[in-house]
């Protein structure tokens, strides 16, 4: 019997087998400033060593304004928290793209950029969205800051092998219908809690056929449908990527890295503990409603109502959520009248994504009824690509603001945040209550979605614009 | 790490799914550079009626009084329960420091995520999944009874309620760290010599991932 790909990078990373339990191997480690404080301090206290420091690449990003980065970090406390990351770099002598450095960024954007994710690896970081980078072939995922700490001192995580899920999306999307509204769609399938316990590969026609960036934004989402891991298997596309990027390997190492790296497929005759099937083809643009991603249905829907559903907790789920977003059942979503628009986060801040978005604005305007529309590229290199091709210049035209790179308002650490009642249409990944802004409320779309949205001043059908 | 074992406390109904770590910690609380302290600010935007922001006087603000902490008869409560997909979203370490810091010892749900989940047993607390129809009935009961107590013994993965009794299943790992209050970093370097080899093989057989030779 075939082995998946899950399976095929795991196996390679045991250190030990011990009773229910493995010492798995870490290739990359990666670090932000908020869940690596303390993971230091326990460092220096119990007077450890960092085992492998070329393994480590730490970037703050999470609290760092996307205002002029000429002058300091204006609230105190944000301002030791990245110092306090400075500080550690330097201590351990580890390697780190500070705050005036072109290329920091978000941590998820950064890593691929670099090309210091590659295939077969496994990356953590204390980060659940860490999951991004499974769509190198790689077991990516999120851990606490007691297992920073663990990987800083080890090299090695003691886990449980995660149970397998495929989640098969065949068909071509339709125009306007992308990896975004292929996470959600799945997520509004198979529920937030739908892969847990589980590492996700999805496979498919639908999947071959998207960009590398769009498969990072489809495993970034694994997290959401509950699964620390979500993962694609290796082809050209993923090679293309990473060829010349300045982590990668050269010259005949790379000749034997892409030769190892095109093995890593999920076997055809390969078990997996449950699986899904998807017609990609009948993926309409999604819209969030409520205050977990897998309140989402399609654009072309009305907003559900609780009433319809037998289920008790799900019930009262679905109005404690309609009552946060202030939102009568049955409404239409493209009646939905929104107040800010957020283009960013480690979901969709890649140059496609600002490429897509910018397609959509063209020469027009945002609409009346829009407070603040902000485009946060993920990275100093994606802005300075986007300025290039003179992205900047057609948001700026459109009325957005076009801001320096870092997770701004995806969970509003910094000062990009949602005032009590504001309405915001967001390409970021979680529409939890107060998560961009306390009393603030979160629509997750795409890209294009969000940017029609900031033109129209309301959730609109894309596929019409065509 | 407090070692856990039998615990017998006072229990907190909060009937909710999908509750997620932004809500348990909110992220203005995660600036912080320590893991203490965290307890005052536990389910922030639910308890308080205001914004809060570190460092405040938390005595001062307006507390929501129908949100189950601040419900008198849960005051010095150890054991929260709550409903399907508790802890999901972020990974953030600073949810269970929150709890603890709160005092809070066991969660019980009907289900976790999977970040969290391992979260807790890093910090001493125990996570407890019971199928719906129990935790159904735990809800009832504590719903009945003022200060109604329940008692956890790790050891024999029990639960006792009024005359009646849950199992439940905990990985033989993370239990005996529970148990034993044990550091998990020192029991991985114990194997210092196993990494030591697999690492130096690994290396040969995959050269080119360790391209960060060109990494300070």
């Amino acid at each position: 019997m075939g082995i998946s790909l899950y399976e095929k990078v795991f196996n390679r990373h045991v250190v030990r087998k011990d009773e229910g339990t493995y010492l798995l191997y870490i290739d990359r480690h990666l670090v932000h400033e908020v869940t690596s404080p303390q993971a230091f301090e326990g460092i220096r206290i119990s007077n450890r060593n960092i085992w492998r420091k070329n393994s480590i690449i730490a970037v703050p990003d999470h609290n760092v304004p996307t205002t002029d980065r000429t002058v300091k970090i204006k609230d105190p406390i944000s301002r030791i928290q990245v110092e306090t990351l400075d500080k550690n770099c330097e201590e351990f002598n580890l390697l780190q793209f500070k705050m005036d450095d072109r290329r920091q960024g978000i941590v998820h954007v950064v890593g691929p950029e670099q090309g210091s994710t590659l295939p077969g690896m496994t990356i953590v970081c204390g980060d659940s969205h860490t999951s991004t980078h499974g769509a190198f072939g790689a077991i990516a995922m999120g851990i606490g800051t007691s297992e920073v700490e663990h990987v800083f001192a080890t090299q090695c995580l003691i886990v449980n092998k995660f149970k397998t899920m495929r989640v098969v999306v065949n068909g071509d999307l339709q125009y306007g219908v992308t990896a975004k509204d292929v996470a959600l769609d799945v997520i509004g399938k198979i529920g937030t809690a739908g892969g847990t316990g589980h590492a996700i590969e999805f496979t498919g026609t639908t999947i071959q056929s998207l960009s590398m960036e769009g498969r990072m934004t489809l495993c970034n989402m694994a997290i959401e449908a509950g699964s620390r891991v979500g993962l694609i298997g290796v082809d050209n596309k993923t090679i293309d990527y990473i060829q010349d990027k300045p982590l990668a390997p050269k010259g005949d190492l790379w000749k034997k890295a892409k030769k190892d790296w095109l093995g890593l497929v999920s076997d055809e005759d390969a078990k997996f503990d449950s699986e899904i099937e998807i017609d990609g083809s009948l993926i309409e643009p999604q819209v969030t409603w409520g205050t977990s991603p897998e309140m989402v249905v399609s654009i072309t829907s009305k907003v559900p109502n609780p009433a319809d559903f037998s289920d008790k907790t799900l019930s009262s789920s679905y109005q404690i959520a309609l009552k946060y977003m202030n939102l009568k059942p049955e409404t239409p979503i493209n009646k939905i009248a929104i107040d800010k628009v957020f283009i960013g986060s480690c979901t969709n801040s890649r140059i496609e994504d600002l490429r897509a978005a910018a397609s959509i604005v063209g020469t027009k305007k945002i609409a009346k009824n829009i407070k603040l529309a902000l485009v946060v590229p993920g990275s100093g290199l994606v802005k300075l690509q986007a300025e290039s091709e003179g992205l900047d210049k057609i948001f700026k035209n459109a009325g957005f603001e076009w801001r320096e790179p870092g997770c701004s308002m995806c969970l509003a650490m910094n000062a990009d945040k949602l005032g009590p009642g504001e309405r915001c249409a967001s390409t970021s990944n979680r529409n939890f209550e107060g998560r961009q802004g306390q009393g603030g409320r979160t629509h997750l779309v795409s890209p294009q979605m969000a940017a029609a949205a900031a033109i129209y001043g309301k959730f609109v059908d894309i596929r019409e614009l065509n | 790490m407090d070692p856990v074992n039998i615990h017998k406390g006072i229990v907190i109904p909060l009937d909710r799914a999908n509750v997620d770590t932004d809500a348990i910690i909110p992220k203005q609380f995660l600036k912080s550079i320590k893991k203490t302290g965290f307890g005052p600010n536990l389910f922030d935007e639910w308890r308080y009626l205001d914004h809060g922001e570190p460092g405040q006087d938390n005595s001062k603000r307006r507390i929501n009084p129908d949100f189950v902490l601040n419900i008198p008869r849960y005051k010095n409560g150890s054991i929260l329960i709550a409903r399907e997909n508790f802890g999901c979203g972020s990974s953030r370490e600073h949810a269970p420091w929150a709890l603890l810091d709160f005092g809070i010892k066991i969660v019980i749900a009907s289900s976790f995520a999977d970040i969290f989940y391992g979260n807790c047993f890093k910090n001493g607390i125990l996570p407890i999944i019971l199928d719906k129809a129990t935790m159904d009935k735990i809800f009832t009961k504590v719903e009945a009874k003022v200060g109604y107590e329940i008692t956890v013994n790790l050891q024999k993965q029990k639960i006792y309620y009024d005359s009646e009794i849950a199992s439940f299943e905990v990985d033989s790992f993370k239990k005996s760290c529970l148990l034993d209050g044990l550091d998990d970093i020192g029991l991985t370097l114990k194997n210092k010599v196993d990494i030591e080899n697999f690492e130096k093989k690994y290396h040969e057989s995959f050269p080119w991932l360790n391209s960060g030779e060109k990494l300070k």
